[in-house]
């Protein structure tokens, strides 16, 4: 009996879902259903998604956004659950979004015109302390004005979540610096010690990256490392350091869109749009800081936007 | 009087005061003996280290790489895995797409409204105004027991309106909705199945003590790939974690049925099933009420974890608000679900305590109740026609505390960071950085042996293999020093916990108003998200393990406060009077005969405790740890299935030794103080 009731069900659901595969196939190439955008938790992201998302809602397409982890969401572009993720920074996700290329599932839709940078940055009052900065042999020099009871005699610099990435402790051990990486997590508690130590004026170090609302909020200054060139990563006898690698700064670099691959056709008339989104770097620290530190609803800021730069967005869909 | 009495007293007292001494010491290196050997094992293999380097630190070499083992299977399973007319995701798919349908609906109720198409016209069904809702939760309250709980009800939503959370709100309950009576159906379902026979028992334990022990993040991402982004796999995930406290709850009411009301079933000749609905499940209804009281608590405790992959809501807010540090936006998010979570949770009682009394016909009927929500609907609906304010509430009227919690934490942050800095460092130098050291430098072997000894001691041969077992795991799998990390900060906590929430549950018991407030405290640490008070701790302590012991504390002491309270109010009245009769003081009342008496309470509480300690490390992950709640957490972002299981297991690993230990421990204390045969 049982088994008899396990077999009717799992046929009920394979004809179910028969049927949705049918339906979806009958649908002409511009098709009504959304088109599902991958948001994030961070601002620029969501901004820019909604951006996007209000042209295609112009064009008169659906969309939804679906909210979803930044790495994790490569699997569901390949398998068509989401169709577009926004942001994938080069600094952050290159590896990533290489792998899911190569797998034929997701299509690169270019580069949003946004600049990425990120790398050891300090407040301004920090120059005071320790003079000589922006230079980082400066700042070695007075490592030890940085240092707290688990790092002593070393600077504390504080890293991003060891998820990251980012060779920090390459970085250190290549260039001799007297200092220690200890992560932060979440950007949720790296900014927030940013802001304790802002607020009373202690030196700090830590990683920051823009474009993100911490650099707008707080004055301060990025560390001026050996400039970062391919070779520094992959060949040790470049730079100051003939043994090792990462003896340079971070590299900077783009922030691109992904789609599923199947976009093209479903919805060419969004393909061709999608591929057209440019932003600059200042254009969305403004309106980063409208959301962050005005505290003004993304929506709110959004709509304004796409009021004010009708032209710019015209051009996109045409 | 003569000196020579005086003396002979005097005498007598230093007699006896000795005898006692001795008998103290003998009894003391007795208890001693145990721990010297512990000591003497670990020593000992730690010795032999210094020869064999594998006792020492298990090589590299030899660890058993189970994690690709997982994920190649994973992805057979995703990829290839075919059931004959259609795949395995295919299967997943349909059954998040079942479940879509009514999540969809509770989520149009509530707070999008429903597009229809009907006829060729396309129409939108309006959703909920949120004075009917809260016009319905009233009533709720009203018919369930009365005004106070109509007031509560109707006073929580009014916060979630006022403080401008209502919209979240509405989707965080729409999820909680739906998830919830699927997830207490699930754990009714496996609870009667492990309820008919023993071998079923048998086999779906385990599976309950994995699911509520490997830390969600681990399977999430497995669930993303066979369900899909969004909500619904976000609710599948809300619902594995907080189905087993059901299965539990409903297999210990049916196991208590009394036997002359099975037999009077049996004799009235009622078929298997008429048993099952008419006699086993009403009988087993306190019980199954106590299992769903637990699966809201749960699911709501879920809310943040469930944003992370898909569910929007409060949840999302609390993130979002943290990640611009807008502390007191977070807090008031946060403290909406504690809202929820409470008035869910009131409900939840009063409906249990209704279901008895309907029995006697008091309380409201179905029709009364039914026409009384259809008027304030009605009622609601006309006035949301006459002002828009009673259908979506204006959010200039809105009003937030936020900027009193910034300008809070900035001052603190400002005047009082010495003391807390001094106190973090204090903690850091002198009582983490030593634990750490030492226990990262155990030899593993000497620590599995002497875990070893001691499941032996507590219950014989096969506590001892699977103690062996659990350990091995973690070692072959090449986890053991992050294992003793976790074990490192999740025991201080632990202890901590343990040590003031003893302290608080002995000063609270017996002040009966004191209780209450307390009571209300612990509900709010339990569901307020972690979060909320994790960035706070940043700010004053600073990324590192002491914002992380702050964390797990606030969060892990609540179980001892309550079963420390419940213990020491458990003690029979009989005993209490007796031992004030022969002229006990309140402190010797207290250690002599509460204590003793409620300490199966408190070891339970304190094994609570640690389970909730070690459920926190992934939430601690997020701030840095370099346990195996960080390995669970990368495991996540890089979505590694894997990796991610492995850590999760581990972790489950220790929790189960600790637990087994644990249980072992209290029924030895049980059988000495004869409380039970």
């Amino acid at each position: 009996m049982r088994n008899i009731r396990m077999l009717c069900f799992l046929m009920l659901t394979g004809v179910l879902l028969l049927g949705t595969a049918i339906g979806v196939q009958a649908k002409s190439p511009e098709s009504e259903d959304p088109i599902k955008i991958s948001t994030h938790d961070w601002t620029s992201q969501r901004i820019s998604s909604r951006i996007m998302g209000s042209v295609l809602q112009k064009m008169g397409y659906n969309v939804e956004y679906v909210i979803a982890d930044y790495l994790a969401q490569f699997s569901g572009l390949e398998s068509g659950d989401l169709h577009l993720a926004m942001e994938i920074w080069e600094t952050t996700g290159r590896d990533a979004l290489l792998k899911s290329l190569a797998t034929g599932d997701t299509e690169d839709m270019g580069k949003t015109g946004m600049h990425a940078k990120e790398d050891w940055w300090y407040p301004s009052y920090v120059k005071e302390i320790c003079p000589g900065l922006p230079d980082w042999k400066a700042l070695n020099a007075c490592a030890e004005k940085f240092s707290t009871p688990e790092t002593a005699p070393k600077g504390r610099y504080l890293g991003g979540a060891a998820t990251w990435g980012g060779h920090d402790e390459e970085r250190i051990e290549a260039l001799g610096l007297n200092f220690e990486v200890i992560h932060a997590g979440t950007a949720a508690a790296l900014s927030a010690e940013i802001k304790a130590a802002y607020e009373r004026k202690e030196p700090i170090v830590a990683w920051v990256w823009s474009p993100n609302w911490v650099p707008y909020k707080y004055k301060g200054e990025w560390v001026e490392f050996p400039q970062y060139t391919d070779n520094c990563y992959s060949d040790p006898k470049w730079g100051s350091n003939p043994d090792m690698r990462y003896d340079c700064g971070k590299p900077e670099g783009w922030i691109k869109k992904v789609a599923w691959s199947g976009l093209k056709t479903k919805w060419p008339g969004a393909h061709q749009a999608i591929g057209n989104f440019r932003i600059s770097n200042d254009e969305m620290g403004a309106l980063i800081s409208e959301v962050d530190l005005e505290d003004r609803k993304i929506e709110d800021v959004v709509s304004q936007w796409m009021k004010d730069n009708a032209a710019t967005w015209k051009k996109w869909i045409q | 009087m003569t000196t020579t009495t005086k003396d002979r007293a005097l005498q007598s007292v230093l007699f006896s005061a000795a005898a006692d001494c001795r008998t103290l010491a003998r009894r003391g290196v007795e208890r001693l003996r145990p721990l010297a050997i512990v000591l003497a094992i670990v020593a000992g293999v730690g010795l032999a280290g210094r020869h064999l380097g594998w006792i020492d630190a298990y090589p590299d070499s030899w660890i058993v790489p189970l994690k690709d083992w997982i994920s190649a299977a994973m992805a057979w399973l995703l990829h290839e895995c075919n059931l004959g007319l259609f795949t395995f995701k295919e299967m997943t798919r349909s059954i998040s797409w079942l479940i879509s349908w009514p999540l969809k609906g509770a989520q149009g109720l509530l707070y999008q409204g429903i597009d229809l198409s009907i006829l060729g016209g396309s129409w939108r069904l309006p959703h909920l105004p949120w004075a009917a809702v809260v016009g319905i939760g009233a009533l709720l309250g009203l018919s369930l027991q009365g005004w106070r709980l109509a007031a509560m009800t109707a006073g929580g939503l009014l916060y979630l309106v006022l403080f401008g959370q209502w919209e979240s709100a509405m989707e965080t309950l729409a999820s909680v909705i739906i998830a919830v009576p699927l997830g207490a159906l699930l754990g009714m379902v496996l609870g009667i199945i492990s309820a008919r026979t023993k071998t079923a028992e048998a086999a779906i334990r385990p599976v309950l003590d994995l699911m509520q022990t490997v830390p969600i993040f681990a399977y999430l991402v497995p669930i993303l790939f066979l369900f899909g982004f969004g909500p619904v796999s976000a609710m599948i995930g809300t619902i594995i974690y907080a189905a087993p406290p059901m299965v539990r709850c409903t297999l210990m009411g049916l196991r208590s049925v009394p036997a002359d009301v099975v037999e009077s079933g049996l004799v009235s000749g009622c078929s298997r099933r008429q048993m099952l609905f008419k006699i086993f499940l009403p009988s087993a209804l306190p019980e199954i009420m106590v299992g769903l009281n637990q699966v809201i608590m749960l699911s709501l405790n879920m809310v943040i974890i469930a944003s992370m992959i898909g569910a929007g809501g409060l949840g999302y807010d609390v993130l979002n608000a943290l990640r611009q540090l807008k502390i007191g936006r977070g807090l008031e998010a946060g403290l909406s679900i504690v809202v929820l979570a409470v008035i869910l949770d009131r409900l939840s009682q009063a409906a249990a305590r209704k279901s008895k009394m309907r029995e006697r016909g008091i309380g409201w009927t179905r029709r009364k109740s039914l026409a009384a929500a259809a008027a304030v609907i009605i009622l609601t609906g006309g006035a949301s026609v006459l002002w828009d304010g009673f259908y979506v509430y204006p959010e200039s009227w809105s009003v937030t505390t936020a900027p009193f919690w910034e300008g809070a934490m900035t001052w603190i942050n400002l005047h009082f960071y010495d003391f807390f800095y001094g106190l973090r460092n204090l903690l850091l130098i002198y009582i983490l950085m030593p634990v750490k050291k030492f226990l990262v430098e155990l030899p593993w072997a000497g620590v599995v042996a002497a875990l070893a000894f001691i499941s032996y001691r507590l219950q014989g041969v096969r506590l001892l293999l699977v103690t062996v077992g659990l350990c091995l795991f973690i070692t072959v799998t090449g986890y053991w020093e992050k294992a003793i990390i976790t074990v490192y900060l999740c025991g201080i906590g632990a202890l901590l916990s343990s040590l003031g929430g003893i302290f608080i549950g002995i000063c609270a018991a017996g002040h009966r108003r004191l209780t209450g407030a307390l009571n209300l405290l612990l509900d709010t640490l339990q569901t307020l998200p972690a979060f909320v008070y994790l960035m706070p701790c940043v700010i004053l302590f600073r990324v590192g393990d002491v914002s992380a012991l702050i964390a797990i504390v606030a969060y892990a002491v609540v179980p001892v406060i309550r079963y420390t309270l419940h213990g020491i109010s458990q003690v029979p009245t009989p005993v209490l009077e007796s031992s004030r009769i022969s002229g006990c003081s309140k402190r010797q009342l207290l250690v002599k005969v509460q204590l003793p008496l409620a300490l199966p309470d408190i070891v339970l509480g304190i094994n609570q405790t640690i389970m909730m300690a070690l459920s926190m490390v992934v939430i601690t992950a997020l701030i840095g740890t370099r346990d195996l709640g960080q390995e669970v957490y990368m495991a996540l972002t890089k979505a590694d299935i894997g990796r991610g299981l492995v850590a999760g297991v581990g972790v489950a690993c220790i929790a189960t030794v600790t637990d087994r230990l644990m249980q072992a421990y209290i029924s030895a204390i049980k059988h000495k103080t004869g409380q039970t045969p």
